[in-house]
């Protein structure tokens, strides 16, 4: 990653033509006007999350039919998918975040980073944990050392690992740039787990929605996983948000004591 | 009516199942919300803390 660090581009540079996705980005990274934006999506993404949370249980545990193979234990799919979509979602996010902070020293991408990770943690722990409870019923036990698993249980020692060092070093720069660095070298796991259970002999079933040739789930299952998926997506997006703003504010103050040791 | 809901709860025998993935579920995600709030409360209010005593000191 050594190349990057050494190759910073600034902002001021006349030379570098920015496309319009860069100043967007550029244009976010002022800490009052990222406030002021958050406080007005905050309202409409939580109330997308009761909605769509409200939709999306009715449809999974009233309308929706029993499996002809799985029975009712099919209805852990509806909080058991979206939670690994997720996991999977908010360790991308946090990457790209990472890497933005690390290139090109953007405030806010490195706090979204670090808002990321303990939701992404979470949506992990509970694909893994319902995933336990899916698979007893199903294959006789709460867990096997196979691939998907396996990697999924990487993703989630991948996020503490980055927790862990983000929070380690006094000076927060150097905890933001080494679990930057971490964050990016997980991301090879990503694929890992999406494939994994095509690459290798697995117990647990392959994808039905994401994969090529389109879903090969019925309407009446996929309707409540989609939109359990989209309101675990306003969730994110909502706590995500709220958390930032709190990293907005704990920067401040340390800033802010910097300032008065140093005078 | 009550058998009714009896047989929901049991989800053809899987409720044992079931349930604890919902509601661990609805408990993970209620208590990030709650923490998230109260990090979000704190670090204001400790940063308006600090500007007072700031401008006490002027």
């Amino acid at each position: 990653m050594s190349w990057i660090i050494l190759v910073p581009r600034t902002k001021k540079d006349p030379k570098v033509n920015e496309s319009s996705a860069m100043k967007r980005i550029d244009w976010l990274a002022n800490p009052a006007r990222f406030q002021r934006l958050s406080r007005r999506v905050r309202p409409v993404a939580a109330w997308l999350t009761v909605g769509l949370l409200a939709a999306g249980l009715y449809l999974g545990l009233f309308q929706s039919p029993a499996d002809y193979q799985q029975s009712e234990t099919v209805r852990i799919m509806y909080v058991h998918v979206p939670a690994a979509w997720m996991g999977l979602f908010c360790y991308v996010s946090m990457a790209v975040a990472a890497g933005v902070g690390l290139i090109w020293r953007h405030p806010v991408a490195d706090l979204a980073a670090k808002a990321t990770a303990p939701i992404g943690a979470s949506f992990t722990f509970l694909a893994l944990v319902t995933g336990s409870l899916w698979g007893k019923p199903m294959w006789g036990t709460y867990w096997v050392w196979d691939a998907r698993l396996t990697s999924m249980l990487v993703l989630l020692f991948f996020y503490l690992g980055y927790i862990a060092l983000v929070n380690a070093f006094d000076d927060p720069a150097r905890g933001t740039k080494m679990s930057s660095i971490l964050a990016l070298v997980g991301v090879i796991n990503v694929p890992i787990v999406k494939f994994s259970v095509e690459w290798w002999y697995t117990l647990h079933q392959s994808a039905s929605v994401v994969k090529a040739g389109g879903p090969s789930i019925h309407p009446s299952m996929l309707w409540p996983l989609l939109l359990m998926a989209f309101a675990y997506t306003t969730y994110y997006i909502w706590i995500l948000l709220l958390r930032i703003d709190g990293e907005i504010a704990a920067t401040k103050i340390r800033a802010a004591r910097m300032r008065q040791v140093h005078g | 009516m009550m058998e009714s809901i009896s047989t929901f709860l049991n989800m053809g025998g899987h409720g044992v199942f079931i349930w604890p993935s919902y509601l661990l579920s609805a408990l993970v995600l209620i208590l990030l919300l709650v923490f998230s709030l109260n990090f979000r409360k704190n670090m204001e209010a400790a940063l308006g803390a600090f500007r007072d005593e700031k401008d006490a000191h002027k």
